[in-house]
């Protein structure tokens, strides 16, 4: 397919591709290269979760702590909190699968749940791994388990949720967010499976699911018209429904392809998903291989998320990270801070992410990535009138060893494809200059923040 | 709901004169909006403490009758709102009670983009209210920017204007803005929006001055510094024509006592800051301060100790022209509507009386209707 198509298809779904991986791809056909793609998709992450994935606080015993004890146990969720970031910030680094980390960051922003309420790194760090682990998966299997999932229990308050007063938020949100789409169910169906769900809750002892049979109410419901006893069967009517197919063909196309998915496509890539009965891989087979998807006029059509920009610029120019945490802060400044998303709807993401704030930093971020050997005196020297968390990014600049020319170098006389690698179309600007100038245009030009 | 409803409930609802609308847009006059994200609980923070229903439906969570600050024999404002009684004694703060729309919906995001885009409840506009409206009346080329949102990441009723901009602090916008270098030609819509914002930038940081300093103390944290900077933009006489802040977490479905005294407390702190340094800067005169939030919560308190996504709400209307006193119409608890309430003044009146009365520009177009702005300004 040669090494444009290759660029595309390994930085749509992946992150930014360095010339070598590029190569690599570049020799087979397009349909070899997604089977390929798919089917060396990780499902588990290669970096070691840290210590305490495992570790459960009974909330009863937190109750009980002195104020001390419990100042103290709360800095330490704070501290894993950050880790977590970095956790997955490395994985992201340094993975051998980018399209499972991109999969997995879009199931994060579906299936949204944010430490702000779950406040549990570890319970965090758990949905991490399900939507890992169904990230080209069943989507029904991963609806049913991430409906079950402690952090989503709690996020969504289903935890405390009880037949006297059914708790509605989880019930509303499974149906706008997760599956449906808005306008496709009505209050009362809201009200219905809200009934259904009650008694989902979370084992106050080991933080798992637990079933809390007499918070249960075991009364008819109905659900889109048809009658369901349990909150399984809840989502099962859900998932019957073409809207559901339709809606997630649609967030997958919006991600990966364009912005606005031309009807008779969609329809496609939907029947795919419900022929298939929710296969995810299905779907995104069918998904890159749609000529739409390869078409030039949605080439440069859609913008870089924050971590699409960010990891894509590291791996890229084949950056080491010693501490990925800072990044995990500038993240956070340009609108998407890992496990934490703004709402249960997500990071709106496409054009919400630029706006004259998060666009100056995204430019500074790549200005003084080009400048780290020039301006290293000058950072250090800046450092101890910022505050922690900015002194940390730019300690993490500092320490970053980069050197524009060393990159150009190692193209070997193949320079032609610095433009090829670095956009995903023609410049807006005019690039000029040469050696490090050049790559300082390419990396300002508008078209650099485009996928 | 026809005019004679409006009257027989009690509000005020007066046309004004269509002579005021002649006039060039008055854009010298300040707009500020807060949103309050999450839905705010109106009915603690303007309490009904009079109605024994209040108190069946809300019996863990309702603000008690000797804590409410009373505003009349049985309107009070919650304990933490403290900070805005100076503004209610010397009557400029305005109580606008039920403000809502037909067909509510109970959803955060879709209601948000109803109140954001000013649209009906079963129609989706792209651009917001205030945009429209600076779309159809341009503000003036020597200002700085239509219009500043404050740390948010979304535009809200900004989106889509081309002279707003958003900025965390002005400060450290001025420092980035020779990043900002808009080439070439735009060839997809992703593309012309990037070059966009950074026309808008070049452009604001041409005009903005950071320098700004004042003697009022402003409340720690993200609200009070975001109250900062507005003030400071404000001060500037170059300025702005509408900036939007916002103080989030208002959805307290759980445990909300705590939460919800904590976020009214740092509403009024800042409110009343604002009005410190305006009245400073002589911007006080000629700046109108309005809430709003995608709705108010249920009346009926929940299992969690907190209170679901509602309807209708309570908002204030704050200024140096503003006419305190009570607006629209008390809640009716015992008159719900599928266990909620239901609203006595749409939302795009409040709109209208800040584009009609306050800017002196035509609301109908903006507003895709005639919504009969509040008689809540002095002349």
């Amino acid at each position: 397919m040669g090494p444009a198509d290759a660029r595309h298809l390994l930085n749509r779904t992946g992150f930014d591709a360095q010339l070598r991986e590029i190569d690599a791809f570049a020799a087979l056909s397009r349909r070899e290269a997604v089977e390929r793609l798919l089917a060396e998709a990780r499902t588990e992450a290669r970096t070691p979760r840290p210590a305490w994935a495992k570790e459960w606080t009974d909330p009863r015993l937190i109750r009980q702590m002195s104020e001390t004890e419990r100042q103290a146990f709360v800095r330490v969720q704070i501290e894993r909190g950050l880790e977590l970031k970095a956790w997955w910030l490395r994985e992201m680094l340094g993975t051998d699968s980018p399209l499972t980390e991109r999969m997995t960051l879009f199931w994060h922003n579906h299936f949204t749940s944010g430490l702000q309420k779950v406040r549990s790194p570890a319970l965090m760090l758990r949905q991490n791994a399900l939507l890992r682990r169904h990230a080209l998966g069943n989507f029904g299997e991963l609806l049913q388990a991430v409906s079950k999932d402690p952090a989503m229990l709690v996020y969504l308050d289903s935890a405390t949720s009880a037949r006297e007063e059914p708790n509605e938020n989880f019930a509303r949100e499974v149906m706008e967010l997760f599956t449906l789409g808005e306008g496709n169910y009505s209050e009362q169906d809201i009200k219905q499976a809200a009934r259904a769900f009650t008694g989902w809750s979370i084992d106050l002892e080991t933080g798992e699911f637990r079933f809390r049979y007499l918070r249960h109410d075991y009364g008819k419901k109905t659900v889109l018209g048809r009658s369901a006893d349990t909150g399984e069967e809840v989502l099962d009517i859900l998932l019957a429904q073409p809207a559901t197919a339709e809606f997630i063909a649609r967030k997958l196309w919006r991600e990966f392809v364009s912005p606005e998915p031309p009807p008779d496509e969609l329809a496609r890539v939907a029947s795919v998903l419900r022929e298939s009965r929710y296969d995810v891989r299905a779907a995104m087979h069918a998904l890159m291989l749609t000529p739409a998807f390869w078409a030039p006029e949605n080439r440069a059509a859609l913008i870089k998320s924050p971590a699409e920009l960010v990891v894509g610029t590291l791996r890229q120019f084949g950056i080491a990270v010693n501490d990925p945490l800072p990044f995990a802060f500038l993240l956070a400044g340009l609108g998407q801070d890992l496990f934490a998303p703004p709402n249960v709807k997500g990071w709106p993401g496409g054009e919400a992410w630029i706006n004259s704030t998060t666009l100056l930093a995204r430019k500074q971020f790549l200005e003084r990535l080009l400048r780290v050997d020039e301006t290293r005196m000058v950072m250090q020297k800046a450092m101890p009138r910022l505050k922690p968390g900015a002194r940390r990014v730019l300690q993490a600049m500092a320490e970053l060893q980069f050197s524009g020319s060393e990159w150009l170098a190692s193209f070997e006389g193949r320079e032609r494809m610095v433009p090829l690698v670095m956009l995903a179309a023609e410049p807006a600007g005019n690039p000029s200059g040469s050696g490090v100038e050049y790559l300082r245009t390419l990396l300002a030009d508008p078209v650099y923040q485009l996928k | 709901m026809n005019r004679r409803d409006f009257l027989a409930a009690g509000i005020g609802a007066l046309v004004i004169p269509v002579a005021a609308l002649a006039q060039s847009p008055g854009y010298r006059r300040l707009l500020i909006l807060v949103e309050l994200k999450g839905g705010n609980d109106g009915l603690n923070t303007v309490v009904p403490y009079a109605d024994e229903l209040y108190y069946q439906l809300r019996p863990r969570i309702g603000i008690r009758r000797d804590d409410v600050l009373a505003l009349d024999r049985r309107t009070g404002l919650h304990p933490a709102l403290k900070p805005l009684m100076p503004l209610w004694e010397a009557g400029e703060l305005a109580i606008v009670q039920g403000v809502g729309y037909p067909g509510p919906n109970l959803s955060h995001f879709r209601s948000i983009e109803i109140w954001d885009t000013a649209s009906r409840s079963d129609q989706y506009l792209p651009e917001g209210w205030v945009a429209r409206a600076f779309s159809g009346h341009p503000v003036p080329a020597q200002f700085a920017a239509a219009g500043v949102v404050v740390g948010g990441s979304d535009m809200g009723p900004l989106a889509g204007s081309m002279r707003s901009i958003s900025l965390a602090a002005p400060e450290v916008f001025l420092r980035q803005a020779r990043l900002a270098n808009p080439m070439g030609k735009g060839r997809n819509s992703a593309l012309d929006h990037i070059l966009k914002v950074e026309a808008g930038i070049v452009e604001a940081a041409a005009r903005l001055d950071a320098g700004v300093r004042f003697t009022t103390e402003f409340p720690r944290g993200a609200f009070g510094n975001a109250v900062r900077i507005a003030a400071q933009l404000a001060a500037n006489p170059s300025g702005v024509a509408a900036i939007r802040l916002s103080l989030g977490g208002f959805d307290t479905h759980q445990n909300q006592p705590g939460v919800h005294q904590r976020l009214l407390g740092e509403l009024a702190g800042g409110l009343a800051a604002l009005k410190g340094a305006l009245v400073e800067a002589k911007r006080w005169d000629s700046t109108l301060v309005l809430t709003y939030a995608e709705f108010g919560r249920r009346p009926q308190e929940n299992y969690s100790n907190g209170t679901d996504h509602g309807t209708a709400s309570a908002h204030f209307v704050a200024g140096g022209h503003v006419k305190g006193g009570l607006y629209g119409a008390p809640p009716r608890l015992d008159n719900l509507d599928g266990g909620n309430l239901r609203h006595a003044v749409d939302f795009r009146q409040l709109y209208a009386t800040a584009l009609e009365g306050w800017w002196g520009v035509p609301a109908t177009k903006a507003l895709q209707g005639r919504f009969a702005p509040l008689e809540i300004l002095r002349a």
